[in-house]
């Protein structure tokens, strides 16, 4: 088998010296889409901004590989640039940055950094109004300021936009599905399913057993007590929603 | 001192190896000694041509001043002047110091040209290198010229208009900015060497953007620069002051005053992009830019906006105000300020309402960054007959990193009790969650503060004509280098 594209062992962070992830492990392969649930305020965000770098998110141990190189040594943007993208939970409104500008620059930056050129203007408009159209989100909304005014539910999808026209190696989504109406998730679902391949992989942290049946997931772990406390097929999911986090809970303390 | 003179010890070397030699006084002379009596002033007057009246006038400025102290209300610290230390007078051209090439120049100074983008004959205009060297803005200016002429406007340098049309002079200088007016008001009108001259006739819209950029063959007016511009009725102008290039200057203290009329209908906006040397990152040297700026608004329906782009200088101390005199005359003032290690700014408006009818509008951002100190500095004044007058203001303030300050003073006077006047103030840090969703993307962490603080002047921006936007976007980027650690 090949080595995972996501290598999390042992992990250890703590926020404000209190410790939210006492040892997490998880591999992610290439390819596959995993499922991350667990109740309110088990560390499922915190996971996310850990992988992504974010300051105060103070990592005490273990390790985390993506392709096999040292996630942690990275900062926030060299990670972006190996392909980790993190779908937001609350994305920020940036006033008067344009929402195409700032997805031009990240494309770019990103290229660079691959040793590839710019893309050229034009050609990288045509794309992101073309994803844009699939993902129904109205064209004015490109030419906005990043999320300015923008409701839940198209931060949301802006979110995809960016996933769709960035096309990561990894996206770990954090909790993009709350907050969506069914035609909205339908839409999210369908941008998530377009990008699976054989190279990329997804982490889907959610709540809800909604999105997993238009996405199904390959893996769906528990995260509870600070670490991932149960994990199984598609099938623990139709469990949990019978169940609860309870038993769960009560297995970690 | 001026930037070369600080990092080039060529420069330096020359400076003082000028000032050895001392100044020969005839008044043939390229350059007066320091110092300033009334016989300075009769010597900048008579080399000019001036007539009497304003020889006169310059006297009584001179004499007021004289008396007069220094304003001391702004939230500035100011290293004590001395006036007598200053060479006032200076024949354009003399600056014997001046590289001969751009290979003299500093290379710093190049590379900011690199980063603002400035096309490359522009550069050596910039970098001060000899007039005659810089060939190609000559045959631009001349074209200009002849399309301005065909119009009826006349767009000169201030010595020119007082020799050509001393009647415009006589009727208009010093009557919006009266010499009484400040401190720095009456040295300028006592001192000014040269500055520019703009008269709109009558229903005439000009047929061009007008720039100090073409001004050539006028080093040297920058110290003490006198501007005046008239728009006659029904006529409209857009007028450009100074560049986003760091020009080469040796002098330290700049005192400008700027005087606009608008007649009835008639429309003036003025664009400023300053980026004076703002000093090193310890806060050594730098320009004192202590400007007046005024906006008469004579005529009914008649507007005047100001769009101003401040990066540069050590201390700014500068209110680009409006007198709303005519009825549904409108003043607009758009401001970005931008100070970074130990940069001071004290700067914002006054818009005083007379007309009946008169609006105004104040969108003020400003940004501190390093240890520098950015202050917003408001009036609106609404006078007891000013029926239906209408004012908006919006103060931004931005702060990078923890050791700088921003602070509002947004003072009102409103004697009509009908009047509708709205302040509304932000004060926000650079927000970690912003700086964070742009790294996330891949942008690194001085491209995000970039992108996050262009996106908070792009109101401001919006009011400038095309290509200034862009340049004035690039000399954001460049004056807050080094912001983040
Ligand atoms: N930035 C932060 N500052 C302080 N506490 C935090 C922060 N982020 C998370 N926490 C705390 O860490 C715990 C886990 O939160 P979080 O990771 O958001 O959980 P989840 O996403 O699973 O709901 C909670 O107790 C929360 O209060
Ligand atoms: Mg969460």
């Amino acid at each position: 088998m090949s080595a995972p594209l996501l290598d999390i062992r042992d992990l250890r962070v703590s926020v404000e010296n209190k410790e939210i992830l006492s040892g997490l492990s998880l591999e992610v392969r290439a390819g596959e889409v995993h499922a991350i649930m667990g109740p309110n305020g088990a560390g499922k965000s915190t996971l996310a901004q850990t992988l992504a770098g974010r300051d105060g998110y103070e990592v005490t141990g273990g390790s985390v590989l993506l392709d096999g190189e040292d996630l942690l040594d990275m900062n926030p943007e060299e990670r972006a640039c190996k392909g980790l993208f993190l779908g937001f939970q609350y994305p920020v409104e940036i006033p008067g940055v344009s929402n195409m500008y700032l997805l031009r620059s990240a494309v770019n930056v990103q290229r660079k950094a691959a040793g590839k050129e710019e893309i050229n203007a034009a050609a990288f408009l045509k794309q992101a109004r073309a994803e844009a159209a699939r993902l129904k989100l109205k064209p004015e909304l490109l030419k906005r300021g990043v999320n300015e005014g923008f409701s839940g539910g198209e931060k949301k999808r802006n979110e995809i936009l960016q996933l769709a026209v960035l096309k990561p190696r990894l996206a770990v989504l954090d909790e993009t599905d709350s907050g969506l109406d069914i035609d909205a998730l339908k839409i999210v679902a369908s941008g998530i399913r377009a990008l699976r391949d054989g190279r990329r992989a997804f982490v889907l942290i959610t709540h809800y057993e909604r999105i997993l049946n238009l996405v199904s997931p390959d893996r769906v772990h528990v995260l509870a007590g600070g670490s991932i406390a149960r994990s199984g097929g598609a099938e623990l999911v139709g469990e949990l929603e019978a169940s609860g986090y309870e038993p769960f809970l009560r297995e970690a303390a | 001192m001026s930037r070369t003179a600080e990092r080039n010890p060529e420069v330096r070397e020359l400076l003082e190896r000028k000032y050895r030699h001392g100044f020969v006084t005839d008044i043939e002379s390229d350059t007066l000694p320091p110092g300033l009596d009334e016989d300075v002033i009769r010597v900048i007057s008579a080399r000019k041509d001036e007539p009497e009246f304003l020889l006169d006038w310059r006297l009584r400025a001179y004499r007021y001043w004289r008396e007069a102290r220094e304003p001391s209300w702004a939230k500035l610290n100011i290293p004590p002047i001395d006036y007598q230390a200053i060479s006032y007078y200076s024949a354009p051209g003399a600056a014997k110091d001046a590289p001969k090439s751009l290979d003299e120049v500093d290379p710093r100074l190049l590379e900011t040209y690199d980063k603002l983008g400035i096309p490359l004959h522009e550069r050596a205009r910039l970098a001060g290198v000899a007039v005659d060297a810089v060939f190609d803005s000559v045959s631009v200016a001349t074209t200009f010229k002849s399309r301005l002429a065909e119009a009826g406007v006349i767009f000169c340098p201030f010595s020119e208009a007082v020799r050509e049309h001393p009647e415009l002079v006589r009727k208009y200088l010093g009557s919006v900015v009266p010499y009484r007016d400040n401190y720095f008001a009456a040295l300028n009108s006592a001192v000014f060497t040269d500055g520019s001259f703009v008269y709109i006739p009558k229903n005439t819209k000009c047929p061009m953007e007008l720039s100090t950029y073409f001004r050539i063959n006028e080093q040297n007016t920058g110290q003490f620069e006198r501007t005046l511009i008239i728009a006659d009725e029904g006529s409209e102008v857009s007028y450009l002051e100074g560049c986003t290039a760091p020009m080469r200057d040796e002098n330290q203290l700049h005192a400008a005053v700027v005087e606009l009329v608008a007649l009835k209908d008639a429309r003036i906006k003025y664009s400023t992009v300053q980026n004076w040397y703002p000093g090193d990152e310890e806060g050594r040297g730098g320009i004192y830019n202590f400007v007046t700026k005024r906006g008469d608004c004579r005529g009914e329906n008649s507007s005047i906006s100001w769009t101003q782009v401040e990066a540069g200088s050590a201390i700014t101390w500068k209110y680009p105000s409006c007198i709303l005199r005519g009825d549904n005359s409108t003043g607009e003032f758009y401001s970005v300020a931008v100070t970074n290690n130990f940069q001071q700014a004290d700067t914002g408006t006054k818009m005083i309402h007379i007309g009946r009818n008169t609006s105004s509008n104040i969108l003020s951002k400003g940004i501190s960054a390093g240890k520098a100190q950015n202050t917003y500095r408001g009036l609106v004044k609404v006078f007891p007959r000013a029926e239906g007058a209408r004012n908006f203001t919006q103060c931004d303030s931005l702060l990078i990193g923890r050791d700088c300050g921003a602070h509002t003073f947004p003072h009102m006077d409103i004697a009509h009790p009908h009047a509708v006047v709205e302040h509304e103030a932000t004060t926000s840090r650079i927000s970690e969650d912003q700086l964070f969703y742009c790294r996330q993307r891949g942008l690194d962490e001085e491209d995000a503060v970039n992108l996050i603080v262009n996106g908070f002047c792009k109101q401001v921006f919006n009011m400038l004509p095309m290509e200034f936007a862009v340049e004035a976007q690039a000399l954001m980027n460049v004056s807050l280098e080094g912001a983040i650690g």
